[in-house]
Order: C-alpha cells, then sequence, then structure tokens
C-alpha cells in the first residue's frame, strides 16, 4: 500500500505538511447510524475526485442489534489515494467513532498518531457501560498515542436540523451527513454530487432532504472553523494515474451480475437464474431482478435445492442456467451439481463464500470453501473452478464461466467471497464488442453415423451436444443413472461406467486447454520464492511483493484464476522457485491441492479471523520464509482489524 | 401456454413406446400406468417432441425411460424444481411430472407444495403404493399406521399423510384420484391435461413385491361397486347399485356441517339430499379429500378443478412488461451509474 509519506502526523500535522499519497479511513458506528450508507456515499465521492481506492465494508449478521452494544458495531473502511490502491488499508489513518462500542472494537486498528474524531454526545454513562468502559477513554488519557479529536456531533446536528422541525430521533438520523460532510471538507471534496444523491433519495420528502443536505453543510463548515484551532487539517489527495477511458465503481455482487449477463449474450442464450436468499450471496438475485429486458429471467426458489433444479431445468430446456449462494447453501446444492455433472449440462453456480462451518460468520469472508469445490460431491464428479480475485474482476471470470459452461456442456462454479461481494473499486468500463463471443449451439438433427441420435457423442472437446426439449426427432432420455457412452440409455455396466467416468474427468482436465498459461503478476519466473495466491488475497499479496521487492527481496507473486483445472504451466513455473507460500483465508485448502497436484512443498499462510489479510502480515511472512522460517498461522490478536468476537467474547 | 401454436399431432400407441426394456417387477401396477398414458397422449393430440416427461427417484421415476418422448430422470424429491425451470424456460412445453408416494410426499413434499402453489402448468402423476419399494419395502409417508416393514419391525406409529389432502391445502386448483388397472384412468388423465395449470393425481398403485393388493378394500372385483365413489361434476355423489345391495349417496349433514352417507330408494336421490358434484366447489373438495375410506366409499375422479392463471403466464407476463420500451444495450448497461472520465492525467468527474 502506498502510505502516508511522512509518517503519521502527515494527516494531523501542522499547515506546511505536504498532502500524502493515500489515507485510510474508518466511519465506526451503531448498525442504526448509517454507516455503510455514509461510507458508500465517501466513496463515490472519492471515485469521483478520480482517487483510486478499495473498500472494506464490516458489518453484524444481525439486521439491527441493540443500541450501542459492541456486537452492533458497524464499520466501513476506504483506503484512497493518488497511487495504485489494492486493499482497504492495514492501518487506518482516521478513524470517525459514532459512539464508545464503536471507539472501543476499532481504536486498536488505528495507526500510533492517527486521529480520532468521536462524537462525545454518544459517550454517556449508559453508552460507556454498553461498552464496558469503567470511564470515559476520551476523558482519561487512554488515547494518548493518537490525536484526538472530540465533539458533540449529536448537538451540532441538533442544531443544524432545527429549523425543519424533525422530531429528536429523526433528527440525530443526520448525524451520518453531518459526519459526512466533515469527511468532505478534510478531503476537499465537491459536496454537489451528495446534494444531489439526497435529494434523489429524499424526493418524497422535501424536508427530509433539505435537512439532510443541511447537516452536511454544517458538517463541513466545521471543518472550514475548527481548521483554525484543532488538529483537523484539510487534504488534498490528486487523482491517480489512470489509463484514459470511462470509469465507476463496481462491487464484487455487481460485477458478477452485469458479467453474467455478458455471458449470456456472448452465448446468445436467454439467462435462467434460479436463487434462494443468503448473505453475502442475495445482492446478485438482487440485480439481476432488475435486468429483466436482458433476458434475464428470475426465480426465487423455495430452497437452495429448488433454485439449482430449476436452472438445471432451465438449462435442458435451452437457456443458461445460472445459480448462486454462500457455503451453507452450495453444501445444499451438492446433490443437484452432481447430476448436471452426469447429464452434462451447461450451469453456472457462483459461490460468495463467507466463515464456515456450518452458519458460522454470515457476513464475514473466507475463502475455506476451495475444497467443496473441487471435490465436494458424490462419486467422481468434476467440475471446473473459477475464482475472482477482486471486485472488478468478477465481471470477467463471470463471462469466463459461462463460456466453459457452454462450451464443455458442464457446472462450473465461481468463487468469490463476501469481501469481495460487498466491497468496491473503480472499474473501468470495457466495451463489450471487444470481447469475443462464443454462440452456443443446439442439435438439429441426428448425429450418429447410422442416421441415429447420439445424446452423448463427443465433440472435439469432449462436450456433448445440447439439445433442446421441443426439436423434432431428437426425442431422448437423460438422467442421473449411468448411461451408455453414445445412446445415454441407462447402462450400468462395468466397460459403460469406466468410459463414462474417464470421459468426464478428461472433457473437464481439457478446459485447460482454452486458457490463458499461468502469468506472473509481479517479479520473475524463477527464484528464492513465490508467493501463490488466489481470490480477495490478490490486493494484499500484490502489495506485500511490491514492498518487499522494493527491499531487494527476490520474491515473485502468483495469482490462480483457474483453480480447477490449473493452467498447464502452473506446475513447472512453481518448480522454478525455491520456495512456495500460500495465504488463504483458510486452514490451508489451495495449499494441499498445489502439493497434490505438483508434488512441491508448498507452504501455508492461514488466516481465519473474518477478516482480510493485511499487507503486513503477508510481508512478514515474506521476509521470514527467505529467512529460513516459512509462513504458518497469523496470531489472531495480531490482525489489525479485531472481529469484534475478539473484543467482546 | 400458448394455444395458438398448439398442433395436434397424429400419433398411435406405439408411438409412444421406447426401446428400453421395462424394468417394473411382473405385475406391478406401473404396467397399466404407463399403457394408460400412453393409449391417452394419442387421444390428446399430444407431439412427442414437445412433450416432457420429469420424475425424481423412486420406482415411478423410471417412467420416463418408457415413453419416447423427451425425459429428464432427475434426482430424489426435485422433480417439481426442475419441471419450474423447463416451464419458465420454454412455456410451450408440455411437460407431465410422474413421482410417487416418497419421492413426491416425503423427501419432496416441500417441491410438491411450491409447484402447486405456484400453479405452474403441468400434470402431476403421484403414484401411491403406500411403501417404498426401489429401496426395498420400508414404510412411506401414505403408508397406515401400523405397517410392519423391515423400519418398523412393531408396525408404523406415523400417521399418514393424505396426498390430495395435502395438495389441496398447498392451493392446488386440479385434483383428482384413480388407480393404476381403473379403466376410468384415461378420462381423469385428459381432465388433468385439459386443466391449465399444475394439476395432481393420486394414481394408487399396486406393489406386487412389498405391498401387494393393499387397495384391496375398494378395486378388488365384487367389492369396487359399493366402494368407489366416482365424481362427475354436474351429477349426483351416487355408488353402488342395485345388484350389490343398493344404491347409495353422499349427503351433507346439514347439523355437524360434515358428509354422510345415505341410501337412495328408487332412484330418488334428490329426496335422499345427495350432492351434485361441482368441481368448483373448494369447500366441498375438502370434505372430499378428506371423507375417510371405510364409513365412505373412496372418492374417486375430478375432485376438483377451477383453474386460475398460470405462474409461467403471469412471471413471464411481468417480465415481458418489464422489458418493453427498454433496448438491451450492454455497453450502456455497463457504464450505468456515476461514471467519471479519465483522459490524459487529469480525472474529469461528469
Amino acid at each position: 500500500m502506498a502510505t502516508l509519506v511522512d509518517g503519521p502526523d502527515a494527516l494531523t500535522g501542522g499547515k506546511d505538511t505536504p498532502n500524502p499519497e493515500a489515507v485510510v479511513v474508518r466511519f465506526a458506528g451503531d448498525s442504526g447510524d448509517g454507516m455503510q450508507l455514509t461510507g458508500g456515499q465517501f466513496t463515490l465521492s472519492t471515485a469521483l475526485a478520480g482517487n483510486d481506492l478499495a473498500t472494506f465494508p464490516d458489518f453484524p449478521a444481525e439486521i439491527r442489534a441493540p443500541q450501542g452494544t459492541l456486537f452492533g458495531v458497524s464499520a466501513f473502511q476506504i483506503n484512497f489515494g493518488s497511487t495504485e490502491i489494492d486493499t482497504a488499508g492495514d492501518q487506518p489513518d482516521v478513524l470517525v467513532a459514532m459512539n464508545p462500542a464503536a471507539l472501543k472494537t476499532n481504536v486498536g486498528a488505528l495507526k500510533v498518531g492517527g486521529l480520532i474524531i468521536a462524537d462525545t454526545g454518544e459517550f454517556n454513562k449508559r453508552n460507556l457501560e454498553k461498552a464496558k468502559y469503567e470511564v470515559n477513554p476520551l476523558e482519561d488519557g487512554s488515547l494518548e498515542k493518537w490525536q484526538l479529536l472530540a465533539f458533540d456531533i449529536s448537538a451540532l446536528t441538533l442544531e443544524a436540523v432545527k429549523p425543519f422541525g424533525l422530531g429528536n430521533k429523526e433528527a440525530l438520523r443526520c448525524k451520518n451527513m453531518w459526519t459526512l460532510g466533515l469527511a468532505l471538507w478534510m478531503f476537499d471534496r465537491d459536496r454537489q454530487p451528495l446534494i444531489d444523491w439526497l435529494n434523489a433519495k429524499f424526493g418524497k420528502n422535501p424536508v427530509l432532504a433539505e435537512a439532510n443536505v443541511a447537516a452536511l453543510n454544517a458538517g463541513h463548515a466545521y471543518g472550514e472553523t475548527a481548521e483554525l484551532a484543532g488538529p483537523l487539517k484539510q487534504y488534498h489527495i490528486a487523482p491517480v494515474e489512470s489509463e484514459p477511458g470511462l470509469y465507476r465503481t463496481v462491487t464484487g455482487a455487481e460485477a458478477i451480475s452485469l458479467g453474467l449477463v455478458a455471458g449470456a449474450q456472448l452465448a446468445e442464450l436467454p439467462m435462467f437464474f434460479g436463487g434462494y436468499p443468503i448473505t453475502p450471496a442475495s445482492a446478485i438475485l438482487h440485480n439481476l431482478a432488475r435486468l429483466k429486458e436482458y433476458g434475464v429471467t428470475t426465480f426465487q426458489a423455495e430452497d437452495e435445492i429448488a433454485a439449482i433444479a430449476s436452472a438445471i431445468g432451465a438449462s435442458y430446456a435451452g437457456q443458461l442456467g445460472v445459480t448462486s449462494s454462500s457455503g451453507p447453501g452450495i453444501a445444499l446444492k451438492g446433490e443437484a451439481m452432481g447430476l448436471a455433472i452426469m447429464t452434462e449440462l451447461p450451469l453456472v453456480i457462483v459461490n460468495s463464500q463467507r466463515g464456515g462451518p456450518s452458519t458460522g460468520l454470515p457476513t464475514k469472508t473466507e475463502q475455506s470453501d476451495l475444497y467443496q469445490a473441487v471435490y465436494g460431491r458424490n462419486g467422481d464428479a468434476p467440475m471446473p473452478v473459477i475464482a475472482a480475485r477482486s471486485p472488478s474482476d468478477c465481471f470477467e471470470v463471470a463471462i469466463e464461466a459461462v463460456r466453459i459452461a457452454v462450451q464443455y456442456m458442464t457446472p462450473v462454479m465461481v468463487l468469490t467471497d463476501g469481501y469481495i461481494a460487498n466491497a468496491a473499486e473503480p472499474w473501468k468500463v470495457p466495451d463489450p464488442a471487444s470481447i469475443k463471443p462464443f454462440p452456443a449451439k443446439f442439435l438439429g438433427e441426428k448425429n450418429g453415423p447410422n442416421g441415429e441420435l447420439l445424446p452423448f457423442a463427443r465433440d472435439e472437446k469432449g462436450a456433448r451436444p445440447w439439445i433442446k426439449p421441443g426439436t423434432p426427432s431428437l426425442m431422448h432420455r437423460i438422467g442421473g443413472i449411468e448411461k451408455n457412452p453414445g445412446t445415454g440409455n441407462i447402462d450400468y455396466s462395468p466397460a459403460s461406467h469406466q468410459i463414462m467416468t474417464d470421459a468426464r474427468r478428461d472433457k473437464v482436465d481439457g478446459v485447460a486447454n482454452t486458457i490463458p498459461l499461468q502469468e506472473v503478476v509481479h517479479g520473475e519466473t524463477s527464484g528464492k520464492l513465490v508467493v501463490v495466491g488466489w481470490g480477495s488475497t490478490y490486493g494484499p499479496i500484490y502489495q506485500a511483493v511490491r514492498r518487499a521487492r522494493r527491499k531487494g527481496l527476490d520474491v515473485s507473486h502468483v495469482h490462480v484464476r483457474h483453480i480447477w483445472p490449473m493452467p498447464s504451466n502452473l506446475g513447472d513455473l512453481l518448480k522454478g522457485y525455491d520456495k512456495v507460500l500460500v495465504p488463504e483465508m483458510n486452514t490451508g485448502q489451495f495449499k494441499t491441492v498445489l502439493r497434490d497436484q505438483f508434488l512441491i512443498d508448498a507452504q501455508p499462510l492461514n488466516k481465519t479471523s473474518g477478516q482480510p489479510f493485511t499487507i503486513a502480515e503477508i510481508e512478514e511472512a515474506i521476509v521470514a520464509a527467505l529467512g529460513g522460517d516459512v509462513g504458518g498461522e497469523v496470531d489472531a490478536d495480531k490482525t489489525q482489524l479485531p472481529s469484534i468476537k475478539s473484543v467482546n467474547p | 401456454m400458448n394455444e395458438m401454436t398448439k398442433i395436434a399431432v397424429q400419433t398411435t400407441l406405439k408411438d409412444w413406446e421406447t426401446d428400453q426394456e421395462v424394468r417394473w417387477c411382473p405385475g406391478c401396477g406401473d404396467y397399466a400406468i404407463l399403457k394408460a398414458v400412453q393409449r391417452t397422449l394419442p387421444e390428446l393430440g399430444a407431439d412427442p417432441a414437445n412433450t416432457v416427461f420429469v420424475s425424481g427417484i423412486g420406482c415411478s421415476s423410471r417412467f420416463p425411460y418408457y415413453i419416447e418422448s423427451y425425459g429428464f430422470h432427475t434426482i430424489h424429491g426435485r422433480a417439481p424444481a426442475f419441471a419450474t425451470g423447463i416451464k419458465l424456460a420454454n412455456p410451450d412445453l408440455d411437460v407431465w411430472l410422474v413421482t410417487g408416494d416418497g419421492d413426491g410426499m416425503s423427501i419432496g413434499g416441500n417441491h410438491t407444495m411450491h409447484i402447486l402453489r405456484r400453479n405452474v402448468n403441468v400434470q402431476i402423476l403421484l403414484f401411491n403404493n403406500e411403501i417404498y419399494g426401489l429401496t426395498k419395502g420400508q414404510f412411506s409417508p401414505t403408508s397406515r399406521e401400523g405397517t410392519n416393514s423391515p423400519t418398523s419391525p412393531l408396525g408404523s406409529v406415523d400417521r399418514p399423510a393424505l396426498p390430495c389432502a395435502f395438495a389441496l391445502g398447498s392451493g392446488a386448483r386440479f385434483i383428482a384420484r384413480a388407480y393404476d388397472v381403473s379403466k376410468n384412468l384415461s378420462a381423469v388423465l385428459k381432465a388433468a391435461h385439459a386443466h391449465k395449470g399444475a394439476s395432481f393425481v393420486e394414481i394408487f398403485q399396486n406393489c406386487i413385491v412389498y405391498n401387494k393388493d393393499r387397495f384391496d378394500d375398494f378395486v378388488a372385483k365384487g367389492v369396487a361397486d359399493q366402494n368407489q365413489l366416482w365424481l362427475t361434476d354436474g351429477e349426483p355423489m351416487l355408488f353402488g347399485s342395485e345388484k350389490s345391495g343398493g344404491v347409495r349417496g353422499i349427503a351433507l349433514d346439514m347439523e355437524t356441517l360434515s358428509l354422510k352417507v345415505v341410501d337412495v330408494v328408487d332412484g330418488d336421490w334428490q329426496a335422499a339430499g345427495v350432492i351434485v358434484h361441482n368441481v368448483k366447489n373448494r369447500a366441498l373438495a375438502h370434505m372430499l379429500v378428506e371423507m375417510p375410506f371405510g364409513p365412505f366409499p373412496m372418492a374417486l375422479g375430478v375432485i376438483y378443478d377451477d383453474p386460475r392463471p398460470t405462474y409461467e403466464t403471469v412471471l413471464l407476463g411481468q417480465d415481458e412488461q418489464a422489458r418493453k420500451g427498454k433496448d438491451a444495450n450492454l455497453a450502456k448497461l455497463l457504464g450505468k451509474g456515476q461514471t467519471w472520465t479519465v483522459s490524459g492525467t487529469a480525472a474529469d468527474p461528469i
């Protein structure tokens, strides 16, 4: 991460301090305080200012946890700067704490010397007790190592919105806009897009719109006044140098949805999406439900099994079947995936991974469904698996999944995670005309050498023909029972099962022939150490390797999109390095697959705190690996974004 | 379904037979049902290329392999969900769903409920043999209390489910009952096919190996006449005959608001207060599906038939409305929302 060029006081120093390259801000408050909204709008304003950025929304599983409690804290972190940003940042430079609980659960992560902005109006006896503070931390000197700016945001907000005659509760709801106004001032942002947004959002209630705009303006004005005395200072973060083009921000869930729509269009197929609500995957169903004009049918099924079964039914009938879920739901879909493998029908399954097992951590991220994706079905049930590394990468990955599904007549699993699904980043809007189409083909007449129908004949890719019911003369039966290699008729003879098992395996292995060779993200194609990642660890690995290389360390970064089958050169590539380090947000699943596939001594670096890796954690492991030590577990206490549970067991 | 596109096709029973060897036990009731279906399809003018049989798992679910149409033998209990996806993807397909008492009422009870509640236009044939056949004779959700089986050596204690009552409770708009060797089965199938929406047909089926002659108390020769009430819309609910010991009918006991059996003297059913069947009367349907066999005859034929718009018509119609006037410009979609343009090195918010 490009960090404050002049050390931690850059933000809080005197007037002549140069502007930093990048800043990490965390908004934390009660889950009812509107922190995600504040963060989202601040993100938009950041993007409009031309900064690169990455965000990390971190919220509790409860919709409205009891007010003021430690477990009810909702936080939104954003890292933005004038250089390339790949993570949400290790340590915030600024923490906005809307109540004592927010301060308690988040202040530990704040950089030494960083700035705390606290609302004294919420630091009353009751809230302090709920946050398990015996004395007010704003007054007892316990925050000494940070810069503290404490003032009564609640009272200032009430004052600002007084002319609008709102009730006390409604008036206090404008606190987040007051805070956002202050943040906009701090980073020299244009208020107009936010004002436009507020007017649109509260279009039906102009009084609320005006009150919120007044709060926003008041926060902004406060910044200007406070600058004269306090530690508050205004910064201008220069725009990042980006490739010319049209940009927008995109979350992983949005990019997956857009990628699926684009994939279906490239395959020239209508899309059927069968889904069942589950965190953090529901957003995909929400997004697609609004895109009917793109040939999308969405179906909210009665359960996860019906969601995938209906999607398979639609694929059987000639549409692109898609389903999506998170770990527990994916587990329920397992048997149906086997049927799609057995009947060789195209299907895309999106898994937005969350912490497990069982219900686990519904709103927290993890990469622990890799075994489930690659191995988690009964029988020899091979299935391609591909993983997205960032929110915007989801777009390409979704298209790739559709291509493989249609060209190979197979279900394909896409792995994203809770972090990618919710996080936003700027995205250079692609030109769909620049993507090569892969139109689906349907069998129109009998395909056997003697004029017979062979539903399980195979093309050069090992794929069987796709036959739409309704096509004259091609009536046939398919099902989950083992079948004859050509006719598809029930046949569980020893020879038939051997041939079909081999054919299913070879077909999926053959996907490696149409995927790109593995490239090195950063560094050389051989050397002392390679850090191999997959999925959302891309950002922290990228930055950690970059930093280590700046220090002169011999380390490279390889990031694998195709988890199964893997690129055909991956084994040889990895064997060119003395050591292989695999950071994962699980207990070492990809590491095991790499060991199994290539007989290499891949070493794990594991973290399962429900939080993404920090750059520092990976950098330390790189240094250790090159110093003779190897990875190991990240101590949960050392993670710089402590989960709420770790301070409130 | 778009009625305009449906063209009656000339076929014979032979056209609906596949080259596959039928693998049910000799004497199984499934053979009779298969023949009845193959005999009925030509009469419906059905087109094999436009017909899909979907099934789950179990003896009944092997059915698609023996019908020369499109067929999808899916997984246990989930056939309704597959059928829903098929109909939403192509509502013009004529979809039949074949299931059993285990597949449709036990492991797949949830999906049976939802396809009925949504009213997807398919014909659901539930073969009820009151036993698990393919797994070798365990009691099923429709087995009678006290059923002796490998998993209930002391007799089952589960109260049996009533498929037709379940279907009605789930919101089904067509409910009928028949049995495997009945000469009326074909007529019931035709009525089910004519109904636009989910039609639910419970077919009592004799499992020759594990539950032999379970339904003999109303299907056996000699008792059938006295114990079968064949329902016809607009006709009085009469059963029995002078030869078999008298004509009787079903009447409403006004005091208890429940059904009762009454004797009909000299054919004067009106005098006996016999109810005239009305397939659109939902309250009556509730009483008929709950009518206990023993004190009452077995209600057979079309119990309830009151169509309403099908799921796929409404859902796809809504989608069609949503598409109106909107163009599917992907480039526009990708660049939606607040965007900014980068030219050279300076950001230029728009």
